[in-house]
């Protein structure tokens, strides 16, 4: 791809997947958890805690990166501590970045995740606990590995998800080659710039084929369920 | 090993109060769909919490409200479910040995060859649930439980989604476990004839009460016990004597001698009779030259009406039989409590194991 792409959309590129991945990887636990939660417990504030887990999805991407600025910015409470406390800085970094497309493909992965929770039988989980085993036990031996198509279909499909992310990460972390440029804010700068046309379209293929790519490896991976 | 259940409970309109207390080894929870039955395996498993109760399981309180509570992976009490729930992503193999390697104290390799061998699991261990038969299932389920050492063993209907056939693959396996381990078991069923076959107690629940309790060899053929639950038969156990020339097998047991079909059973090993209420045909006088090759002496114990027939309670040695005859007939002989009756039973109708 290196004759076909020019060292800076390589780099936008290259980027663009990193986000994604440790977007994707991040959220994966706490995603995990809260689809546990919402799956196998019947409490009271389960719909408050559905709608919330949902409102990255509904929400205009724009708004979320504002209220990422708010929280975690240099200003804001969590992000002016993070500072303070550990040098840890998201805004105008590609760490910012990967939070802002977590954010807002964490209800993806929470849904698919949810789903297969929802498919797979509880009664197995009840003979675990008969025959000894703890929760911790049953998370990696029985609960996890069933629904691991879902769970893995649910990370495809935010990786996917994630690579297109524009509203969020030029809100929060601004338009930075090579720290914050993703590949939708590449063919955004290229169509800012005179005749960027044919490196916009350069990369609008890219990003046809990837997500091509990964939305195909996700219906595969969510097909595959254990019966 | 003994076993103290109280629990109240309430679901929706349905109340469980029940409380008992047993010392069998293999005790039977008896009744009909909807009794209560799994509620209270659930709840001595630690599956369910009830609103108020007690157990205790070989003197080991598990449950006490609203104090204790001991969680089900802590009670070591191993539960054989209907619908099997074997773990799909697990071969054979893995399943069994998933409770076995959680166990404190784990079987050593000589008693897991035997089991595999009791269950007939060989063939099965490289296989997926997905690729067993539902009485295969039952096994590989029963072998997974039984691997885990558990303190006493649960089974809650764990022949109820088997066809006939299926289930009577499964239950000499049952009997065998019954028979030739000290495992103790609670086992639920709403079928008399795996109640009679595998229990020394019976505890019959209906509408979330206890009925009834007693052992398997005094209620089953009581006949003061109410109409219908249990089906009214004697059980017996008896000892294989000798396999005669002439194809019958010769059994002892506590009141006389009993003949059956061809067992196939070594001699001296013990084997469970059931002699159904209706089979036993009574004679005043002892009679000779008729083709039913069973004449017991005994005594009339008790003479219940019920309805159109009459259920007579008999004596016979230390064994209790009981007989469902019309009550023409009681008339006719003039039956009465404590006069010496025969109690002719046919060969082929003695209710026997495999």
């Amino acid at each position: 791809m290196n004759g076909f792409l020019s060292p800076a959309e390589m780099t936008a590129l290259m980027l663009s997947l990193q986000v994604s991945a440790v977007a994707v990887a991040a959220a994966l636990p706490f995603a995990l958890l809260t689809a546990l939660l919402i799956a196998r417990h019947r409490f009271a504030g389960a719909g408050v805690v559905d709608a919330v887990v949902h409102l990255p999805l509904v929400l205009p991407p724009v708004a979320v990166g504002y209220l990422l600025l708010v929280v975690f910015g240099g200003r804001g409470p969590v992000g002016a501590w993070l500072w303070e406390a550990f040098g840890i800085r998201f805004v105008f970094s590609w760490t910012g970045a990967a939070l802002a497309s977590a954010l807002i493909t964490f209800p993806l992965q929470v849904r698919a995740i949810r789903l297969a929770l929802e498919a797979t039988d509880a009664g197995l989980g009840e003979a675990a606990r008969t025959l000894g085993a703890g929760w911790w036990d049953r998370l990696c031996n029985i609960t996890v590995p069933l629904a691991l198509p879902g769970i893995v279909s649910g990370a495809i499909t935010a990786f996917a998800a994630s690579l297109g992310e524009f509203g969020a990460i030029i809100t929060f972390v601004s338009n930075i080659p090579g720290e914050t440029q993703t590949l939708p804010l590449a063919i955004y700068a290229a169509l800012q710039s005179p005749g960027g046309e044919v490196v916009a379209a350069r990369l609008c293929a890219v990003s046809i084929m990837l997500a091509l790519v990964f939305v195909t490896a996700g219906n595969l991976a969510a097909r595959r369920l254990w019966r | 090993m003994s076993l103290e259940v109280a629990l109240k409970h309430r679901l929706g309109d349905f109340v469980l109060d029940v409380a008992f207390a047993t010392k069998g080894r293999v005790t039977a929870l008896f009744g009909p769909s909807g009794a209560g039955k799994s509620r209270i395996i659930a709840s001595v498993a630690g599956l369910m919490r009830p609103r108020q109760g007690r157990i205790v399981v070989g003197g080991r309180v598990l449950t006490e409200t609203p104090r204790l509570f001991v969680p089900p992976e802590a009670r070591r009490l191993a539960v054989v479910f209907q619908d099997s729930r074997l773990f799909p992503h697990m071969s054979v193999d893995d399943n069994l040995k998933f409770g076995w390697r959680r166990a404190a104290v784990k079987a050593d390799a000589a008693s897991i060859a035997h089991m595999i061998d009791l269950l007939g699991l060989e063939g099965l261990l490289h296989r997926y649930p997905r690729d067993l038969s539902g009485g295969e299932k039952a096994r590989v389920a029963l072998g997974r439980a039984l691997l885990a050492s558990p303190e006493m063993l649960l089974l809650d209907e764990p022949l109820a989604s088997l066809d006939a056939a299926r289930r009577d693959e499964i239950l000499p396996y049952l009997e065998r476990l019954a028979r030739e381990t000290a495992l103790p078991m609670l086992y639920v069923s709403h079928q008399v004839d795996e109640v009679a076959r595998l229990a020394d107690e019976i505890v019959v629940i209906e509408n979330g009460r206890v009925r009834l309790q007693g052992p398997v060899f005094e209620l089953l053929a009581d006949v003061d016990a109410p109409v219908g639950v249990p089906p009214l038969g004697a059980v017996l156990d008896a000892i294989i004597e000798e396999h005669q020339a002439d194809g019958l097998t010769r059994l002892s047991f506590n009141g006389g001698v009993l003949f059956v079909p061809s067992l196939f059973r070594p001699d001296g090993a013990q084997v469970r009779v059931r002699l159904r209420a209706e089979d036993l045909m009574l004679a005043i006088e002892e009679p000779r030259a008729i083709s039913a090759n069973n004449v017991l002496s005994c005594s009339i114990a008790a003479i219940m009406p019920a309805g159109d027939h009459v259920d007579v309670q008999l004596r016979c040695g230390a064994t209790r039989l009981v007989s469902r005859i019309t009550g023409a007939s009681a008339a006719r002989l003039k039956l009465a409590s404590g006069q010496p009756v025969y109690a002719v039973v046919k060969a082929v109708t003695v209710a026997r194991e495999g």
